[in-house]
Parts: structure tokens; sequence; C-alpha cells
């Protein structure tokens, strides 16, 4: 039982990060069509931002602030340097390119910071509470918690509550009535991608400490964990994200804890392939799965 | 017909790939009865590393300090007159990768003799070719017990005590220093953890509980999960640095704090801290071994030269065990260049490893012979204190099978003078 | 192979003087590739011969590809899983019957079965979902490797026996001969399919399934079948790089190989098969020539990751100059000639 309960809290907190990365998926695939591939390597460079702030100010706070500006500025550069000027006819080309910045950025960070893993530790401790000599969650996780949860909220008032957010919504919709009526398409678009990439950074400095610390690829394997996420959940459907990461995380706690890590990635294809055979489009795909 | 030129085109795109770099090949003649990679002036020697990719922490300083080492060598007048070029490419740990690398060395560089190739994987599947070429294939970076086979690979030695002799040196400690604890493994899964597990399992017999784990996946939460389920008090880590770091992070995590012993390959404890970060003080206690002297003991001869060496030859890189394990291979290749005398070949250059007497830097003998191929042939405990590692006890030397473990009573050696081995 | 009308803009957009051109027959222009690889053997050293066999193998699973992707508009991001398991089927047939010409027949079923499998999957999704899922795939391979590892050996993978050529041919002449063998004739294959029936339904499919289907085309048999090929050749090339690399492991198939696959057709011309040529050496020439240059800098660092960037920025400049790839330059070219005429 003390497992089961770990292995639970364990992987809803890991779930969250997968939550918060699926997200910025979300939001890129409601804005402009596009899958970001390079959301890991746009990521992976905002914790080599708030490595490097951190590192030269001695504050974790600095460096965290760092990362999700350095991630608005990347999701603003990428927009408007490259995405932007992607022929959209056929959906691969985005794929392709973005696969391409990842190679690109990778390359970067890894002749300015060397291949190697660099440590970056976690503002608060990652020791677990006990509660009756089981382990539950530690500070981090709780940390963890209120930051994703944060971001869930105000990304939900942003696209109800305001002006702004009404305005996106309409863009990525109807981006030809959007027009007629005043809203400037180009730049909402820019500032979804902005968003986004923060969002996605802010899930890279959650997760990068908990692992082996910051280098190019670290974000690879939590891309894919994520994207599966976003997939199970419905690329359209932002809670479906939410629902889709913890799903994934904790399902990789469960296997990894009960069967074996190793068959972890098995997992999540086999989630993968019940789900999607069962809805095309998602769990929570509003629309029918077109039937050709 | 526009398609006919495309295919002109990609043949000429080719071609030229072929001749863009390949202007050092062809210069191996002049020297002695026309030995590849050898001229009057130039020995030509090359390696297969992972510069980049998951497994290049730590290990990418390996090669660049055995050059420094070469340079420093050249710089004192080389051996016998020539100058040692040291070609490194970058396998990134992939296997594929390495098939190529060590392709272009050998057939297109004209390589010598490639020395101190990294990894199990890796290193495996080239052996063939390299036995093909009869290019002598030195000083294997990895434990394996691969490189042991004299009939299969004459021209292939080991450099690491291999991992089952290590096991069997880190089962003796915890038999005679924490008898009646409740003894676990976890190992990587692939030779590394095998032949460790089976030298520890030879001394202490089977263990309580054992776990595995891939490089692939940095999560080994559930793993020390299972062992502290398990009530392990000791844990025996046949580890790469960077899943040393996490596994013990992980275990103070859940609140599990066995005595962790752990395998010379992951132990560097500069490598290691650097990546617990804010955790290195987790470290203090962790028993290991080594069979080189230690990066933190300046008083050491051995440190001092090669600190020097560093210094001056290798951008002053960060010193750590890594950077003392690079530079004793290439003191042992020209150990071996020395012995090989001036008109190398590469038969002469395998007799001279096999007649071994090699003296350096290692604390117990090289086991080199006619029907032996591995390197060293044991090690010494260490232990974390203070942030530092230190030696205790005395020297092991014990075999792969079920001989005993017993102490090496020779005395250590200083380094010459110069630096450079003596002919 | 020259028959191939590939990017829909071609289609679409290519003025009508382009279509009339005569078409040579794919088989004289294998026949004329063979003559040309066999001369090269002869006159390239070892290691380029083992680099050209290296393209040959990578030239099986673009051309596979990209008849997949290019013509059938079905993304793969798991090609690199299907390549191992021809790989591994290869290794574990060879080391136990050692006949050569069994292990690349078992290399190939086993492969086109798992194809199978993972196309009728695939049929039923689209665009992203798709990609989800085969990027799932490729990310199996080191687990189903480990999970197994009685039978693969988990990361350490498995080498594979190989008697030695015959004793007049060197080694890399032979391995290249070997490969190009089967590259020319998957391609050839490839060739003749897709300029029958079989290739309009692909390109009718792709263009608009409802199109196709009220033209009587079974949609979801087309692209299982699209996929069934497409594996095959996968596994083609999988079994040559297990005999190339004479060892299999999983860090030999990487997501990052299949990614690369990908963009290997993209830059190349998707849906051309000359296309998938030119990726195939880009795969060999662009990571060896950056390479030499990082070590002519001598800069560690640079080494392994200039290749990187240089293929980004291959890729991005291409994918935004000119989105039919290298194999529409000629055309583009030519097209501007005319048009200045």
């Amino acid at each position: 039982m003390s497992e089961f309960i770990y292995l639970t809290f364990d992987g809803l907190s890991r779930g969250l990060v997968y939550a918060a990365f699926a997200l910025a998926l979300v939001l890129i695939w409601r804005a402009a069509r596009i899958v970001n591939f390079a959301q890991g390597a746009m990521a992976v460079s905002a914790v080599y931002v708030a490595y490097s702030v951190t590192n030269a100010t001695g504050s974790y706070w600095l460096g965290f602030a760092a990362a999700l500006l350095a991630g608005l500025a990347l999701g603003v550069t990428v927009e408007r340097v490259v995405m932007r000027f992607v022929d959209h006819s056929s959906p691969l080309n985005g794929v392709v390119v973005a696969l391409g910045l990842v190679l690109i950025l990778q390359g970067v960070l890894g002749i300015v910071y060397g291949n190697e893993f660099l440590p970056f530790s976690t503002p608060f401790s990652r020791d677990a509470f006990e509660v009756g000599g089981v382990a539950m969650l530690s500070r981090y996780d709780l940390f963890v918690i209120a930051a994703v949860g944060s971001v869930v909220i105000a990304l939900t008032l942003l696209f109800t509550r305001t002006a702004i957010g009404l305005r996106m919504r309409a863009a990525a919709f109807a981006p030809d009535v959007s027009r007629l009526l005043g809203v400037s398409v180009g730049g909402m678009l820019t500032l979804g991608w902005a968003l986004a990439a923060a969002v996605g950074s802010l899930a890279g400095i959650l997760v990068v400490p908990t692992e082996l610390g910051v280098h190019p690829t670290a974000m690879d394997v939590v891309f894919v964990s994520a994207f599966a996420a976003a997939v199970v959940g419905g690329l359209d459907s932002p809670i479906g994200a939410v629902v889709g990461g913890l799903i994934v995380g904790v399902l990789l706690s469960y296997v990894s804890g009960y069967i074996d890590v190793t068959v972890a990635p098995m997992a999540v294809l086999a989630l993968l392939v019940v789900v999607l055979l069962g809805r095309p489009g998602g769990l929570f795909s509003s629309s029918k799965a077109r039937v050709a | 017909m526009k398609r006919m030129a495309t295919a002109a085109l990609s043949v000429v795109l080719l071609a030229t790939a072929g001749c863009t770099n390949d202007g050092g090949g062809g210069s191996g003649s002049g020297g002695s009865a026309n030995v590849p990679g050898v001229t009057d002036t130039e020995i030509v020697v090359g390696t297969h590393m992972p510069l980049t990719g998951p497994a290049a922490g730590g290990y990418s300083k390996i090669a660049p300090a055995t050059k420094a080492y070469f340079d420093y060598v050249n710089a004192n007048g080389g051996v016998h007159g020539r100058k040692i070029t040291y070609k490194i490419k970058d396998d990134g740990y992939n296997p594929a990768n390495t098939q190529t690398v060590v392709r272009e060395l050998v057939l297109q560089d004209k390589v010598f003799a490639v020395l101190n190739g990294l990894g199990t994987p890796t290193h495996t599947g080239v052996l063939d070719f390299l036995k093909t070429n009869r290019v002598p294939d030195l000083f294997v970076a990895s434990g394996s017990r691969s490189w042991n086979q004299a009939d299969k690979y004459p021209g292939t030695f080991g450099f690491n005590p291999d991992y089952t002799v290590e096991g069997k040196i880190l089962g003796t400690y915890i038999k005679e220093n924490l008898a009646g604890k409740k003894t676990c493994f976890l190992g990587q899964d692939d030779d590394f953890g095998r032949d460790s597990l089976e030298g520890v399992q030879k001394v202490l017999g089977p263990v309580a509980a054992k776990e595995s784990y891939v490089t692939s996946n940095p999560n080994v939460g559930p793993q020390m999960g299972a062992l502290k389920a398990a009530g392990c008090e000791v844990v025996v880590l046949a580890t790469v640095p960077g899943f040393t770091a996490l596994s013990i992070g992980t275990a103070a995590k859940i609140a599990f704090k066995p005595q962790f012993v752990v395998s010379n390959v992951g132990a560097d404890p500069t490598t290691v801290g650097k990546a617990l970060g804010a955790g290195a003080p987790l470290l203090e206690g962790v028993v290991a071994t080594n069979y080189l002297p230690l990066n933190t003991d300046d008083a050491n001869p051995w440190i001092q030269l090669f600190k020097k060496i560093n210094a001056e030859h290798n951008g002053n890189a960060e010193f750590d065990n890594n950077i003392v394990y690079g530079m004793s291979v290439g003191y042992l290749f020209v150990q071996a260049l020395q012995a090989a005398g001036k008109d190398v070949t590469r038969d002469k250059l395998l007799e001279a490893v096999t007649k071994n007497g090699f003296q350096g830097p290692g604390l117990i003998p090289l086991r080199f012979s006619a029907t032996d191929h591995s390197g060293y042939g044991g090690a010494q405990l260490t232990k974390v204190e203070g942030g530092k590692a230190v030696f205790f006890g005395t020297p092991y030397t014990t075999d792969d099978a079920e001989g005993p473990v017993t102490a090496y009573q020779g005395q250590a050696v200083t380094p010459p003078q110069n630096g450079v081995p003596a002919a | 192979m020259t028959t191939i009308e590939s990017r829909p803009e071609t289609a679409t957009k290519a003025p009508p003087g382009a279509k009339r051109r005569r078409r040579v027959h794919p088989v004289i222009v294998i026949a004329l590739g063979a003559v040309l690889v066999v001369a090269l053997t002869y006159v390239l050293p070892p290691f380029r011969n083992y680099q050209l066999a290296t393209v040959g193998a990578y030239f099986c699973v673009t051309a596979g590809l990209t008849v997949l992707t290019g013509l059938n508009g079905q993304l793969s991001l798991g090609h690199g899983a299907l390549m191992a398991t021809g790989a591994y089927t290869l290794a574990l047939a060879q080391n136990r019957w050692e006949s050569l010409p069994l292990s690349f027949a078992l290399a190939v079923l086993v492969t086109t079965g798992v194809g199978a499998v993972i196309g009728l999957a695939a049929a039923r999704l689209r665009g992203p979902y798709l990609a989800g899922l085969t990027l799932a795939v490729a990310i199996v391979v080191p687990s189903v490797t480990s999970t197994f590892d009685e039978t693969f050996n988990s990361d350490q993978g498995l080498s594979v026996f190989l008697e030695p050529p015959p004793e007049q041919y060197p080694m890399e002449q032979w391995q290249a001969w070997l490969c190009w063998a089967a590259a020319l004739v998957v391609v050839l294959l490839l060739a003749l399919l897709v300029r029958g029936r079989f290739g309009r339904d692909l390109r009718a499919v792709r263009d608009d399934e409802t199109a196709a289907k009220l033209a009587g085309i079974n949609i979801a048999r087309t692209q299982v079948l699209a996929f069934v090929v497409s594996a095959a050749c996968a596994g083609v090339a999988g079994a040559l790089f297990a005999y190339l690399a004479q060892s299999v492991s999983p860090g030999a198939f990487p997501l990052t190989l299949s990614l690369f696959l990908l963009m290997a057709i993209v830059i190349g011309g998707l849906g051309s098969l000359f296309g998938a040529l030119w990726g195939a050496l880009l795969l060999v020439v662009l990571p060896a020539l950056s390479q030499s240059v990082g070590e002519q800098t001598g800069s560690q660092r640079l080494e392994g990751n200039l290749a990187l960037i240089v293929f980004g920025v291959v890729l991005v400049v291409v994918m935004l100059a000119a989105p039919g790839g290298l194999a529409s330059i000629p055309s583009r070219i030519s097209r501007l000639i005319r048009r200045n005429r």
C-alpha cells in the first residue's frame, strides 16, 4: 500500500510536468496547426539560460525568471523568423522545419555548453514527507503542483475572461473573419507562440533538476511522453492535455514500479494504440474523427 | 535527360567528398619498411570516444588528456625521434558510428594502431574489422572480458581491471567489513552489470536483491524503491557516473541510506559530485576502488607530473580522474612504443605489449602475457572523506575465475625525471 | 524511376509541356546505375567504398519512406524501429543458421509483418496522431531489447556472424556491391510499382480521400499496403545495417535516426526516388564533411555538434526556399531557363 501511494504521488507530480508541456504543444497546435517538435529543444535552451543566470547570480529565482523570459523571447523569434515563412500546404512542412530547429538548437547548445550533463539543483528539498512511515510528497513536488496549477488557472482565465484571450481564440479559429474585424492575426499568432514557449520552458525548468541535469537532449524523453499525453487528450483540447499528462505520468510510474522501468515506453505505445484506435482524435476530441 | 544529369551530379558529389580529406591518407610511406601510420618523423594513432551524446559526460575528457600527454612527449623529442599524432573520432556511443569512424581511421587515415577505444557495445562491433586489417587494438577503455581473448583476437588488449575482478574485490570488502548486512545490487543491464554482479557473488554468494537500469531511461526511482522495500543495508552500484549520482540522489529522496559500494567506472567523486550538485555531501563515506593514483593526491609524483602536463598541454582542464586515466593510457602506450624499438612494426608493438614488464602509475601490475590480454589485475579500495576519495588498506589482485583475492605487496614506482618513459 | 511525377505542385503547377517529356524506362536507369556503382567501387579507396555501401543501405529505406510519406501522405517517425526489426532478425537468424540469403529473407519477412500491424493502426489515424503513434514506436526499441534481454541482450546488442567475402575481393568493395544490389532491386521494384495503378491510387488517396473513395479506391487497403511496402524496404535497409556493422544494438537505431530519415527525404524532395538518393547521400556526406571541418578547427565541441547545425540549417533553408527539395532544383532551373527563352 505504501508503495502504491508513493508511486501515485510520484506519477502525479511527474504527470503535471507532462501536462504543462503538453499544454504548450496544444497552444501552438490550436494557434498555428503545427506540432512543435522543437518544443523540447526550446525548453532546454531556456533551462540553459536559467543555468547561466543562476550560476552567475547564485539565485535560483533569477534563473527561473530568466528561463521564462527566454522562453517568451525564443517563441517570438521562432515564429517571426522561421515558422511564419513555412509553406503550410502540407502539414509535414511545419514538422520538418521544427525538426531542423531542434538540430540547430541542440548543436549550438552543445558547442556553447558542451555535451555533458550540468547539475541543476532544486530550490526546495526533494526529500519526501513521511506520513505514518509512508513517503508521500516532497516540498519540491508541492512547488511543481503550485507552479503548474497556477499556469493552468492563468491560461484558463486568459482565454475565457480577457479580450486578448478572446482575440487569440478568434484568430486561431477564424483568421479571415478576425482580420476583417480588426484583430491582428499575425500578432496573436506570435503571442500564442510566445506563451506556449514560456509554458514549455516552465515544464523544462521543473523537470530537469529531477533527472540527470541540463543536457542538449535532456528534454527528448519528456517531449515524447508529453506528446503522447497531448495526443491521448486530443490536440485541440487544453483540458485533454492536462488529463493526458496526468494519465501518462501515473501510468509510467505504476508500470516502472510494479513491472519494470524498461517496460515504460511499451506502456506509452500501448496506451496510444488503445486510445487512438477507440478515438482517433484523442479522448477529448470535440469533432468526430474524419472517416474517409 | 535531366534526371540523368542529377544522377551524374550526385556521383560527382560523392567523388568530391571522396577527395576532400584524402590528403593525409597516402603519406604513410618513407618509414621503416612501409608500416601504416609510421614515417621517420611521425606515428599516427587513433581512437573512438563519445564526445557527444548521453555517454559523453566525464568520458569526453579522456582522449584529450591522452593527447595532451602525447603532446608533452612530442615537445620532449618524441619517441625514437617520431612525434605521436592522436586522431580522436567522436562516435557518440552509437555502435553504428563506431563502425564508420574506425574504418575511417584505419582505411583513410591509415593509423598505426587504435588506442583506448571506449565502450563495450561500441568496441565489440569493430573487433573483427581490426583483426582482419591486422591493426593493433590496444588498451580498450572498458572492463569487459571480451578484450581478453588472446586466441580469437590476438591484437586486442584491455586496460581496466575487468568488472568481475573488481566485483570480487568489492565483495571481499563487504565480507570483511560489513559482514551480516543485507547486501543488494544495482547494475547496468549489460556485461558491465552482469560481470560485476558475478564477481560480487563469487565472494558473497547470492545478493538479497538485484535491480538493473538502462542508460536510455534516466529514472531509477522504482529500483531504489524496491531496494528500500527489500531492506537492503549495503548497495553495490555497477553504474556509470551519471547513474551513480542519480541512484544516490534518489535514495536520499526516499530516505533510504544504505552503505554504497561503487564500481570504479562510476565512482569519480569529481564527476559524480558535479552531477549531484547541492547533493554532493551524500557521497561522504561511499566506498569504491581505483587502480591509478587519485586526482586529489597532490603528494603523489604521478599526479604532480600529470597536473603539470594538464596545465601546459590540456588548457588546464578541470583535473579529475578521467584525466589521470587518459594520461596513464598515454604513458603506457609510449612505454610500449619505446619497448618496440626504433624500427617499429605492428608485430613488434604487439610483441612488446605481450612481453609486458611495464611499470607506471598503476598500483598493481598489468597482466599482459601471451595468454592473458586483460589489463590491470586488481585495485585498491577508496572511501570518500571530506569530498575527496582516499585510499585505504592495500591493493588487491585476483582473477576473473575462482582464484583468491590476495593483497599485493609490490612497491609503487615514481615517474622518470623528465616524465617520458625511457627506451 | 524517372517516371514518378512526385510532388503535389508538379501535378498542379507544372507547365503542360513538362508532362509530355519522354520517359526512360526504370530498368534502363537502374542498369546504368548498376554499371556506375560497379565502376565507382573500382575507383574509390576502401573507406569511400564503405561509405558508398552505407549510402546504398540508406537508399533502401529512404526510397521506401518517400513512397509512404511523399506519395501516400502518411507520416512515419518510426522507420528507425522498422530498420531495427530487420537488423535484429538478420542477427538472430544469422547466428543460428549462418546463411546470409535466408537471414535476409527472414529479415524482410518479419519487418513486413510488423509493418502490416503498424500500418493497420496507422490507416485509422491522420496527421499529428499518426506522428504520435509512430514516434512511440520509434522509442520502443531499447525498451523491447532490455525487457527481453535474454534474446536481444539489452543495450549491448548482438554481434552478427559473417562469412568473410571471397578472397579476391576487398571487404569494402564486396559490401558496396551487396548493398547496392539490394538498393537497386528495391528501387526498381518501387519504381515499377508506383508507375502503375498502385501509384495512382497512392496519390489519389493522398490528395483527396473522398474523391479517391468515389473513384472506387479502397482507402484503408491502399494505406496499409503503402505501409507494408515501405516497411519491407526498411527491413532490407536494417538487415544491410546489421551486415555492415557486424553487430546490432539499440544505440544504432535511436529516435534521431527515424527523424534523420524523414529529413533526408524532405531535403531530397518528397515523393521522388531521386530525392531519396539525394537524401541517402546527404545522410552520409554531411556528417563526414562537418566532422572533418570540426577536426580542422581543432575544437572538440565543434566536432559532433557542427554536423547537427549544418543539417538543421540545410533543412530549414531547403524547406523555406525550395519546398520541393533538392530533386526539384534542376527542374526549377530548367523552368526558369525555358521561361527566359
